[in-house]
């Protein structure tokens, strides 16, 4: 078979079956995915690990754990361990006995297989299972100008933006086989070209943005391609502390599940907008104004999914993207201070908080672990998506401040401060 | 009759009948039920898209813009592949998307059958072509409509 792209003689060793079948077919599964986008070469995967978006054993996915026994066999394994997203389940969220039923029995009968084969494949450690392994307690942290093979929409859009690493916006398995032959193709996000902002979104707001709202507002209008945002710094400031990371790890959130975004540039606050500025932006880019009045149509048009509007919300997730250390603090502080403010003792909706493992592991070593649990609030590693992902919980009255969440399920988007404002409230 | 002139992403030749999401269309939801309750016939699960909902998938030619939704879209159209409830080819009328790619060359690379894919066919593809047309791709990318 000819292939159009520039290969090295390695490169077309591996494909000639070199290293075995298995990675014959890893390699020439990411020569023709570059080869659609345009690609001219393959350039090694500079990171020290890896990050996979399939964390679930899915009975329909059978498939996949069939071409894993394929790798595994074939001795193609990860060469640089890797974390994964949350797992789907966790004993400590509220469910009935129905929706445990499902879950174990049926939709993730195969947990326990998947997760072998992926301690077989390269994973970290049975900790690893976060939608955020770039926070520092995860140490996934990739640096600047480093080429890495991850998928999660989340992630990918953290690490490009806001560590500056280089990205593209992979599917399931192909962020795991660039992993395997520790190369990925050339081109889109990898690339000086594919980073440059083809949008100027001007931020003229008349108070800080929600984080969820301006990047659902982004998301939906400029889809897959880079914006420059003008404004922003004025509100979140110009240093890249927890504050600001934490904002923009959510706001990332909402521009790559509400749009297709993989790569944002802050002007005087993302690495690479201060070190080159304007000139990241493309000739002719086209502008956005968000205004305050902007964000209202875009939060007033998300639809509600409910089958009764009205309903009393049964279930309340914060933390998709998983929450950070600082958050998970001052959302304790704010819950048992509303809840001091209205009288009671416990969160009147059950309210489950998510967090990376060793995330929630820090957090359970400080005096606000026992704070949060008086609340009534479950403290959890689950992943609200998957949790969520089954007819079950189409049915639920769920409320989130995730717009991640509101766009992939039934769920319904509150701001935080409305949603703090339910949960400590009498119930109606 | 009409012919269009795409890209083949993974090349072959074969016949369906058309089936057409002016939309775009999302692979997880559209293939969740299908796969996980053993549907045979592959009936789009997707009540999002209008064009599509409830409609048998399996042995059509799939018309669409590209595909949207989770990063889980091309290990689920790999899956639909190996499950062989999948569309006989995909026809886009943009560029392939990075998700539905991954889907349709897994499947050339890693399943018994390859799904035959063509990319870059048009607006204008997507606005003659109707469901139940007769559709024949070519290995060159040639597509007829009639």
């Amino acid at each position: 078979m000819e292939y159009k792209m520039n290969l090295t003689q390695e490169e077309l060793d591996i494909l000639n079956g070199s290293k075995g079948e298995a990675m014959a077919k890893v390699m020439k599964t990411l020569v023709l995915y570059g080869e659609a986008f345009g690609a001219t070469k393959m350039v090694p995967v500079e990171s020290k690990m890896g990050h996979l978006v399939t964390s679930f054993g899915l009975k329909v996915m059978k498939p996949v754990y069939d071409l894993m026994d394929q790798l595994i066999a074939g001795g193609a394994i990860s060469q640089q361990k890797f974390s994964v997203d949350p797992k789907p389940l966790d004993k400590n969220v509220p469910a009935n006995f129905l929706q445990k039923l499902i879950f174990n029995k049926f939709m993730y009968s195969m947990q326990n297989s998947y997760d072998a084969q992926l301690s077989k494949l390269g994973l970290i450690d049975d900790k690893s299972y976060t939608c955020t392994c770039y926070m520092d307690e995860v140490g996934n942290v990739p640096k600047k100008g480093e080429v890495l093979s991850w998928a999660e929409s989340s992630a990918v859009v953290y690490a490009n933006s806001v560590l500056g690493a280089r990205c593209n916006r992979n599917s399931g398995i192909i962020e795991l086989f660039g992993s395997i032959v520790g190369r990925v193709p050339y081109f889109g996000l990898v690339t000086d070209e594919g980073r440059k902002a083809t949008w100027i979104v001007e931020v003229k707001t008349t108070k800080k943005p929600e984080a969820q709202i301006l990047g659902s507002a982004i998301g939906m209008k400029v889809m897959e391609d880079v914006p420059f945002i003008k404004g922003l710094d004025k509100w979140i400031g110009t240093e890249l502390d927890g504050d600001t990371k934490a904002y923009l790890k959510d706001f990332g959130a909402a521009t790559a599940s509400n749009g297709a975004v993989g790569l944002y540039h802050i002007e005087n606050l993302t690495p690479e907008a201060v070190e080159m500025g304007e000139s990241l932006i493309e000739e002719g880019a086209k502008v956005y104004v968000v205004d305050d009045a902007e964000l209202e149509r875009v939060q007033a048009n998300y639809p509600v999914m409910w089958k009764d509007k009205n309903a009393t919300p049964k279930l309340c997730f914060v933390g998709c993207p998983h929450l950070s250390h600082a958050q998970l603090i001052e959302w304790t502080d704010n819950v048992v201070e509303g809840l001091k403010k209205n009288g009671l003792k416990k969160v009147s909706v059950p309210t489950v908080f998510t967090a990376a493992p060793a995330v929630v592991e820090a957090f359970n070593k400080t005096p606000y672990a026992a704070k949060l649990k008086a609340t009534g609030v479950v403290l959890s590693y689950i992943c609200p998506l998957m949790y969520m992902n089954n007819p079950l919980c189409k049915k639920m009255p769920v409320i989130t401040n995730s717009n991640k969440l509101r766009t992939y399920t039934t769920s319904r988007y509150y701001k935080s401060d409305e949603i703090l404002d339910i949960i400590t409230k009498e119930a109606k | 009759m009409k012919q269009f002139k795409g890209r083949p992403v993974v090349a072959g030749k074969c016949t369906a009948n058309a089936l057409v999401s002016h939309g775009g269309f999302n692979t997880l939801a559209s293939f969740q039920n299908a796969l996980q309750f053993g549907d045979k016939e592959a009936k789009c699960g997707d009540q999002n898209n209008a064009d599509l909902y409830n409609k048998p998938m399996v042995g059509t030619a799939l018309c669409l813009p590209q595909t949207i939704g989770s990063t889980t879209g091309g290990m689920v159209l790999y899956c639909a592949n190996a499950m062989k409830r999948n569309p006989t080819c995909m026809l886009f009328s943009e560029h392939i998307d990075s998700l539905a790619c991954a889907g349709a060359v897994l499947a050339a690379v890693w399943a018994d059958e390859p799904m035959v894919t063509v990319d870059c066919l048009g607006q204008e593809f997507l606005d003659y072509v109707k469901d139940g047309m007769k559709i024949t791709v070519d290995e060159d990318g040639t597509v007829t409509v009639e």
